[in-house]
C-alpha cells in the first residue's frame, strides 16, 4: 500500500542522500580545482633553469628557496624525529597508564596550537631574548614544535598495535626491555614510525606561519650557519611574489607552489602505500 | 647460563631515561609556549587593560617622536593597541566556515561510510585526506587567482539578492578578497578534518543497530537520522570543534584572501577583514621598527589570545570526542 506518508519519507530519503551526494561531488571538484589550477599554471611558469638559479639572478630563479626548505626541514627532522620516537617509545612501552594518558593528551593540544603562535613564540624566544637573530636553527626549532607531536602520536600507536606476546617472547629469552625494544618490538612498528616521520616531513615542508618570524627571508643561497644568518624557503616565494605586480614573480610563485604540492602529493602518496602494504600484511 | 653484563643494565637505565626525557618535551614545549607568550604579554596588558579586547583602533604610534609613559610603561606617542576587529574577523571568518563545512562534512561522511564500498571507498578517503595535506599557502594561492574573483563576480553578485531578508548579504560586493572568501578558504581545510573524524565515527556505529532500523521498515535515510547521526553526536561535535581551532588559528590562506583590514569592523558579508593569526603574520615589520618595544608584546597579547580561544576548542573537543569513546564501551551491541 502506497500512502502519502510513505511517499513523502521515500522523497525525504532522496533529497537527503542526493544532497549527500553533491556534498561530496563539491569535495572533489574543490580538490580538482584546486590541483588543476596549481598544477597547471606551475606547469606553464616552471623552468628547469630555476632549480639553479637564486631569486635575484637573470633568469631568476628558486634555488636558494629550495635549498633553505631542505635544510630547514632537515634541521627539524633532526631534533623532531628523535625526540618523537623515543617519546612514543616511552609512552607506548614505559610510562604507566597515567602519566602516558596526560603526555598523549598535552601532545593532542600541542598540536593544536596555532602555528602563527609557535612561530611568534620563537621569535620572543630564540631570536630576540637568546640573540640568534633570525636563523636557520630559529625556524627549524619551531618546525620541531609543529612536526614533534605527528611523529610522536604515530610512533606510539604503531608500538601499541605490536602484540603483547612478541614483548613476551623477547623477555622470556632473558632480554631487557632495551633489548626487547631495539632488537625484536620496533620491527613491526617500523613502517609505521616511517609514515609518521615522513608525514611530519610533509607538514613541515608546507608551513610558512612558523618560519615568518624565526627563519626570516634571504634571497641568495643559504650558507648553512646555524645562528645570525637568515634562509629563504619555499612557501615565502608562493606568498609574497604573488602579490608582486610582476608576470616574472607570478611565475615564480606559481613555480614555487607547485614544487611545494608535487612534494607534498607525492609523500602521501608514499605514505599511503606503505600503509596499505602494512593493513594487507596484519 | 650467560649473565647480564652490568653494561647492558647501564643500556636499559640509560635508554629507559633518554626516552623519558624525550616524551616530557611535548610538555615543556607547552608550558614554555604558554609561560614565554604570557610573560611578554604583560606590559601591553598594564598599557591597555581591558581596551586591547574592546578597542577597534591599532595604531603603533609615532616611532620617531617622543615615547609615552601610561600606567608605568614606555610605548611610543600615541600607540594603541585595540584588537576588536581581529578577534571579529577570527571569529566571524571561522564561523561561516563552520557553517559551510558541518553540512557538507557530514554528507560526505555518510557517503563514505555507507554508500561507497571497496577500492571506490578507499579512493575518496584518500582524496579527501590528500586535501588536509595541501600547504595552507598553495590552498591561499588558489584562494586569491580562483576563489576572489569568483566571489566577486560569481557567487557575491547571486548572494545580495538575499540581502532583501538579511541585511549583512547586501553588497556592495568589493574586489572578493574579504570575510566571505577568507570563510569559504577555511572551509576547504577543515572540511576534510570533519570528514576523516566523522566516517570514522559513523563506521563504528554498530551494523546491528542500523540492521535493526531497517527491520523496522526505516528507510536508509531515516535510519541515519535516527539511529547513526544521534549515536555518534558528541564525538561529531568533538570534530566540529577540532575544525574550529584549525580555523581561528590558520594564518597564510587567511592573510592571502582577507583583504588585510585595520581599524574598522566588517560591515557586511563582502567586507575586507583580518583574523588575529594573520594580523600576527603581517605586522612583523612595523613590530621590529617600533623602538620601544611595545607593539611586539601587543602581537604577544594577541597570540595570548588566540593560544587561549584554541586551547579552550581543543579542551573542548577532546573531552567530547573521549565521552563517545567511553559511551562505546558502555553500549556494546
Amino acid at each position: 500500500m502506497r500512502t502519502a506518508h510513505s511517499r513523502w519519507r521515500k522523497w525525504q530519503a532522496n533529497v537527503g542522500w542526493g544532497a549527500s551526494w553533491l556534498a561530496t561531488a563539491l569535495v572533489l571538484f574543490g580538490l580538482a580545482d584546486l590541483v588543476i589550477t596549481i598544477v597547471g599554471r606551475g606547469a606553464v611558469s616552471f623552468r628547469w633553469s630555476m632549480l639553479t638559479h637564486v631569486i635575484q639572478s637573470t633568469p631568476s630563479g628558486l634555488q636558494n628557496a629550495i635549498l633553505g626548505t631542505l635544510e630547514l626541514v632537515v634541521l627539524a627532522t633532526l631534533m623532531a624525529a628523535p625526540l618523537g620516537i623515543l617519546g612514543g617509545v616511552y609512552v607506548s612501552e614505559f610510562a604507566p597508564l597515567q602519566v602516558a594518558k596526560t603526555i598523549r593528551f598535552l601532545t593532542e593540544v600541542l598540536s593544536g596550537v596555532p602555528s602563527i603562535v609557535v612561530g611568534y613564540f620563537g621569535y620572543l624566544l630564540m631570536v630576540l631574548a637568546w640573540g640568534w637573530k633570525f636563523s636557520a636553527l630559529a625556524g627549524g626549532f619551531a618546525l620541531t614544535v609543529i612536526m614533534l607531536p605527528y611523529i610522536l602520536r604515530n610512533t606510539e600507536a604503531s608500538l601499541q598495535q605490536v602484540p603483547l606476546s612478541l614483548r613476551e617472547a623477547a623477555w622470556g629469552l632473558g632480554m631487557t626491555r632495551f633489548q626487547a625494544i631495539s632488537r625484536v618490538i620496533w620491527r613491526p612498528a617500523a613502517s609505521g614510525m616511517a609514515t609518521g616521520v615522513l608525514m611530519a616531513i610533509a607538514i613541515g615542508m608546507g608551513e610558512t606561519a612558523p618560519l615568518l618570524y624565526t627563519a626570516g627571508w634571504s634571497s641568495v643561497n643559504p650558507n648553512f650557519q646555524l645562528v645570525h644568518s637568515q634562509v629563504g624557503y619555499l612557501t615565502y616565494v608562493v606568498w609574497t611574489y604573488i602579490e608582486q605586480p610582476y608576470e616574472s614573480a607570478h611565475q615564480l610563485a606559481y613555480s614555487a607552489a607547485f614544487l611545494l604540492l608535487l612534494v607534498v602529493l607525492f609523500i602521501n602518496v608514499v605514505v599511503r602505500a606503505l600503509l596499505t602494504r602494512r593493513s594487507l600484511r596484519g | 647460563m650467560k649473565k647480564v653484563s652490568s653494561g647492558i643494565k647501564t643500556a636499559d637505565k640509560v635508554f629507559h631515561v633518554a626516552t623519558g626525557i624525550a616524551a616530557s618535551s611535548p610538555v615543556l614545549f607547552l608550558l614554555a609556549i604558554a609561560a614565554v607568550v604570557v610573560v611578554q604579554s604583560i606590559p601591553s596588558i598594564r598599557l591597555m587593560g581591558w581596551h586591547f579586547i574592546t578597542g577597534i583602533e591599532w595604531n603603533v604610534g609615532n616611532t620617531y617622536g617622543a615615547l609615552m609613559h601610561k600606567n608605568g610603561v614606555t610605548a611610543a606617542a600615541g600607540a594603541s593597541f585595540g584588537a576588536l576587529p581581529f578577534i571579529i574577523g577570527t571569529l566571524a571568518s571561522s564561523v561561516i566556515a563552520l557553517m559551510i563545512a558541518i553540512p557538507v562534512a557530514l554528507f560526505t561522511a555518510l557517503i563514505l561510510a555507507y554508500r561507497l564500498h571497496g577500492w571506490v571507498q578507499w579512493i575518496v578517503s584518500i582524496l579527501v585526506e590528500l586535501l588536509a595535506g595541501i600547504p595552507s599557502v598553495v590552498i591561499g594561492l588558489w584562494g586569491m587567482v580562483v576563489l576572489a574573483p569568483f566571489v566577486a563576480h560569481g557567487l557575491g553578485p547571486v548572494l545580495t539578492h538575499v540581502g532583501v531578508l538579511i541585511p549583512y548579504f547586501r553588497g556592495p560586493v568589493g574586489t572578493g578578497m574579504g570575510l566571505l572568501t577568507s570563510g569559504i578558504v577555511l572551509a576547504v581545510m577543515v572540511v576534510p578534518i570533519i570528514t576523516a573524524t566523522t566516517r570514522d565515527l559513523l563506521q563504528q556505529v554498530p551494523v546491528l543497530y542500523r540492521e535493526g532500523g531497517i527491520g523496522l521498515g526505516m528507510t536508509t535515510w531515516e535510519v541515519v537520522r535516527y539511529i547513526a547521526v544521534p549515536y555518534i553526536r558528541e564525538g561529531f561535535i568533538g570534530a566540529i570543534a577540532l575544525g574550529w581551532g584549525r580555523a581561528m588559528g590558520e594564518t597564510m590562506a587567511v592573510l592571502m584572501v582577507s583583504g588585510n583590514a585595520i581599524n574598522f569592523l566588517p560591515h557586511n558579508l563582502y567586507s575586507p577583514i583580518s583574523s588575529m593569526a594573520a594580523v600576527i603574520a603581517s605586522q612583523l615589520d612595523s613590530a621590529m621598527s617600533d623602538g620601544s618595544g611595545m607593539a611586539v608584546h601587543a602581537l604577544s597579547e594577541l597570540a595570548l589570545v588566540l593560544l587561549g580561544l584554541t586551547l579552550l576548542t581543543n579542551l573542548l573537543a577532546r573531552l567530547l570526542v573521549s565521552r563517545t569513546h567511553h559511551r562505546r564501551q558502555g553500549v556494546r551491541a
